[in-house]
C-alpha cells in the first residue's frame, strides 16, 4: 500500500455536488455572491483537470515554498513521554514541518493555490481576512509575487496584539484595513471581507484562508493542504515501512488538520486527533473549542458546529491563539466529528503554554502557539501507546510570532 | 389573497408603487420598536420589513450593523421578535409584516419551529439573506407549509440563466437589491433599475420592489415610476440612532415625504 487508497464507501469522496459533507458545508452567501461561487467552482474543476494549474502549483511548491517540508523524528521528546510512561509505553514521535515552509507557516500552501485561481480567473484584485496576521502575510506574499494587489481584512484588537505581523503585511506591499465592528477579532474581519467582496465581485477574488466558508472554498482549500498530508505518507512509508499509527494536528478553522487528515481518512487504522482551543477551559465562557462546546448553525456560507446562545447569535471566542480564536470550524471537520472518523479534544491555554515551552526546549524547535495546542496531546496521547507505534504531530507554524504574547502570559519582560 | 398580495394590487391600482420600510427590531430597545412600527404605518408605509437582529450582519452597512448591536445589547431576542410581531398584527390588522434576516438565528430551532412562530404571529414573509435558492430545503418548504411567503432576492448579478431558480418557490414579492454591494451606501444609477426591472418583470408576475441605497424622496419617486415596490432602510434606521427613544415622530414625518413623493407619480400619471 503505498498511495492513498479511495474506498467503494470512501470517506474521501465528499463534499456532494451541492458542496455538502453529510448536513454540513453548503452555499449560505447572499445571492450577489452565488453567481461568483458558481464561477469558482468551474473554474476549479477545470484547473484540478489541468496539468499545467497542477505543474505550476507544484513547482511553486517546490522553489518558492521549499517543499517537501521534512518528516522529522523527535528523539529528545519521545525520550521525554517514554520516561514519564508506564514500561514499554511512549510511542515514537514524528514532526511534520510545516513551520519550515516560506513565512513559517502551512497557510501558504493554500495561498499559492488560491491566487493561481485568481488570475485563472481574470480577477486583479485579492482580498482576505486573518486573525492572527499569518494568513494575510501569506496572502501579502503570494500578491507580491504575482503583483496584485490585496487588502487584508484586520480586526483592530488583532492589529494591536500582532504588530510584527502587521507591519510585515505592510512590507510585503499590502493594504491593512483596521475592523472595527463586533468584536474587532477574526470573525468580524471575515465579515467585512464579505462585506467588500459582495460589493467588488467584478474585479475581486476572496483568498479564504482557512477549510470554511461557502463551498467550494472548504473543498478547494483542503486539496490545496493535502499536500501535507500525501508528503506524510510517503515520509512515512520511507522511514519507517509503514503509515502511522496516530496523527495530531490542531484546528481553529481546520487548515492544516483536514490538509493532514484527509489523504489518510480511508485507512482504518490510522488514528486522528484534532485539538481545539478550550482557552480558559470548556465549562467556562472563554473558550473557541466549537465541536466539544457549541452546536449546529450557519455563518460565513456554511453550516458547522458554532458557538451560539439559544437564539443562534454568535458569541465570542477565546484563545490564547490568535489563529484558533473563532467561534466556528471547517464544516469537513463537524462531518469527521459526527462521523466519529476523527477524535476532538480540548487543549485550554496552560496547555499550550507548557507544550510550547516543552518543545523550544527538547527539541530546539519554537512552534506556534497554534501547534502548541497540537504538541500538547502528546501527553496523554503519546504516553497511552506502546514504544513501537508511531505519532505524527503536524507542526503547522513557527512560533516567533507568538513571543511577545508567551512572554505576556508567563510574567517575563521583553 | 395574501395581505402581501393585496397590498401590491390596491397600489397598483392606485397608481403608484408600495412603500416597503425596514427598521431593526429591538433598535433602540424593544419597548420602542412598537412606537416605531406604529409611525411607519402612520407615516403611510404599505408594508414592513421587521429586522431580526444577528451579531454577524454580513450583507449590511455600519448603519444597519450599529442598530442590530443596539437592539441586541438592548435585549432583544427571538421571543421578543414575536412577541412586537404579534402586537403588530393585532393593532394593524391590514399592513403586510416582513422578517428579515440572517439564515442562523431563523433555523437554529429548526425551520418548522420558525415558520409555525411566524403564522402564529401574523408574519406575512420571511426575506432570509444568506439562504440562497442552492439551499431552499433549509427554510423554504417549512415556510411554504405554514402558508409564510418566502420572499427571493434578485442582484445585479443574478443573471437570465439563474433567474428561474431564485423566482422558484418564492411568492408575496420579489426584492431587486439594486446594487451589487451591503445595505445604506451606494445609489445605483436609474437607468439600470430600469433595465433590471423590466427584465424582472418579464421573467415573473411578482410585484418587484426595489431597494439598497434608497435615501430620499426623489430617489425613490423615481424608483417608483418603473418599479411596484420602493424599500427603504439604513435612512430609517439613521434617523433611530439619531433620535433614539424619541425617534417616532422623526420617523413618521420622514416616511410620509416618501409616501407623499410615491403620491405624486399617482397624480403625475
Amino acid at each position: 500500500m503505498t498511495a492513498a487508497t479511495t474506498l467503494p464507501n470512501s470517506l474521501r469522496a465528499l463534499p456532494d455536488e451541492r458542496g455538502h459533507f453529510g448536513q454540513f458545508g453548503g452555499r449560505y452567501v447572499a445571492e450577489t455572491l452565488m453567481p461568483l461561487i458558481l464561477d469558482l467552482e468551474r473554474e476549479y474543476r477545470a484547473a484540478k483537470e489541468d496539468p499545467a494549474f497542477e505543474a505550476e502549483f507544484n513547482g511553486l511548491m517546490t522553489h518558492y515554498v521549499g517543499r517537501p517540508s521534512p518528516l522529522y523524528y523527535a528523539e529528545r521528546l519521545t525520550a521525554y513521554y517514554r520516561e514519564r510512561a508506564k514500561p514499554g509505553f511512549g510511542a515514537k514521535i514524528y514532526f511534520k514541518r510545516e513551520e519550515l515552509n516560506h513565512t513559517g507557516a502551512h497557510k501558504i500552501n493554500n495561498c499559492i493555490g488560491q491566487i493561481l485561481l485568481a488570475i485563472r480567473m481574470g480577477k486583479t484584485r485579492i482580498i482576505a481576512e486573518t486573525g492572527a496576521g499569518q494568513h494575510g502575510v501569506a496572502t501579502a506574499t503570494v500578491c507580491a509575487r504575482f503583483g496584485l494587489p490585496c487588502t487584508i481584512f484586520m480586526g483592530a484588537k488583532d492589529i494591536e496584539r500582532q504588530q510584527p505581523n502587521v507591519f510585515r503585511m505592510k512590507l510585503l506591499g499590502a493594504e491593512v484595513r483596521p475592523v472595527t465592528s463586533g468584536s474587532q477579532s477574526l470573525k468580524d474581519a471575515m465579515n467585512e471581507a464579505l462585506r467588500d467582496w459582495v460589493a467588488t465581485v467584478e474585479n475581486t477574488f476572496y483568498i479564504i484562508g482557512t477549510a470554511a466558508g461557502p463551498h467550494p472554498y472548504p473543498e478547494l482549500v483542503r486539496d490545496f493542504q493535502s499536500v501535507i498530508g500525501k508528503e506524510t505518507r510517503e515520509q512515512m512509508l520511507a522511514a519507517e515501512g509503514r503509515l502511522p499509527d496516530l496523527l495530531i494536528a490542531a484546528v481553529g478553522g481546520g487548515s492544516n488538520a483536514i490538509g493532514m487528515f484527509h489523504p489518510f481518512l480511508d485507512d482504518p487504522d490510522v488514528a486522528m486527533v484534532g485539538t481545539e482551543a478550550a482557552g480558559h477551559g470548556i465549562d467556562t465562557d472563554k473558550h473557541a473549542a466549537s465541536l466539544t462546546g457549541g452546536k449546529p448553525g450557519i455563518l460565513h456560507g456554511n453550516k458547522t458546529y458554532l458557538l451560539q446562545d439559544e437564539d443562534g447569535q454568535i458569541t465570542e471566542a477565546h484563545s490564547i491563539s490568535a489563529g484558533l480564536d473563532y467561534p466556528g470550524i471547517g464544516p469537513e471537520h463537524s462531518w469527521l466529528h459526527e462521523s466519529g472518523r476523527v477524535r476532538y479534544v480540548p487543549i485550554t491555554d496552560v496547555q499550550a503554554l507548557d507544550a510550547f515551552q516543552l518543545c523550544s526546549q527538547q527539541e530546539g524547535i519554537i512552534p506556534a502557539l497554534e501547534s502548541a495546542h497540537a504538541l500538547a496531546a502528546l501527553e496523554s496521547e503519546a504516553t497511552a501507546l506502546p514504544q513501537d507505534k508511531l505519532i505524527v504531530v503536524n507542526v503547522s507554524g513557527r512560533g516567533d510570532k507568538d513571543i511577545f504574547t508567551v512572554a505576556q502570559a508567563l510574567g517575563a519582560k521583553i | 389573497m395574501s395581505r402581501l398580495t393585496s397590498t401590491f394590487a390596491r397600489t397598483r391600482a392606485e397608481g403608484r408603487a408600495a412603500l416597503v420600510t425596514f427598521v431593526t427590531g429591538g433598535d433602540p430597545t424593544p419597548a420602542d420598536t412598537v412606537s416605531v412600527l406604529d409611525a411607519l404605518v402612520a407615516g403611510g408605509a404599505d408594508v414592513i420589513e421587521l429586522g431580526m437582529p444577528f451579531t454577524d450582519p454580513m450583507a449590511d452597512g455600519q448603519a444597519i450593523q450599529s442598530a442590530n448591536l443596539r437592539a441586541l445589547a438592548a435585549g432583544i431576542s427571538t421571543a421578543k421578535i414575536f412577541e412586537i410581531a404579534t402586537a403588530f398584527r393585532a393593532r394593524h390588522p391590514e399592513t403586510p409584516l416582513v422578517l428579515m434576516g440572517y439564515a442562523n438565528p431563523m433555523t437554529i430551532r429548526g425551520a418548522d419551529w420558525f415558520a409555525g412562530e411566524c403564522a402564529k404571529a401574523g408574519v406575512d414573509g420571511v426575506i432570509c439573506v444568506d439562504i440562497p435558492p442552492e439551499e431552499d430545503a433549509e427554510l423554504g418548504p417549512a415556510l411554504r407549509g405554514a402558508g409564510v411567503s418566502l420572499i427571493r432576492l434578485a442582484t445585479p448579478t443574478t443573471d437570465a440563466a439563474r433567474l428561474p431558480a431564485v423566482l422558484e418557490g418564492a411568492s408575496g414579492f420579489l426584492y431587486y437589491v439594486s446594487v451589487a454591494g451591503i445595505t445604506g451606501l451606494q445609489q445605483a444609477a436609474q437607468t439600470s433599475i430600469e433595465a433590471a426591472v423590466a427584465k424582472l418583470k418579464a421573467a415573473t408576475d411578482l410585484p418587484i420592489a426595489v431597494g439598497f441605497g434608497v435615501r430620499t424622496p426623489e430617489q425613490a419617486a423615481a424608483i417608483g415610476a418603473v418599479a411596484d415596490g420602493v424599500v427603504v432602510g439604513s435612512a430609517i434606521v439613521d434617523l433611530i440612532a439619531k433620535h433614539g427613544a424619541d425617534a417616532a415622530g422623526p420617523v413618521r414625518d420622514f416616511v410620509a415625504t416618501l409616501r407623499a413623493a410615491l403620491n405624486e407619480r399617482e397624480k403625475a400619471a
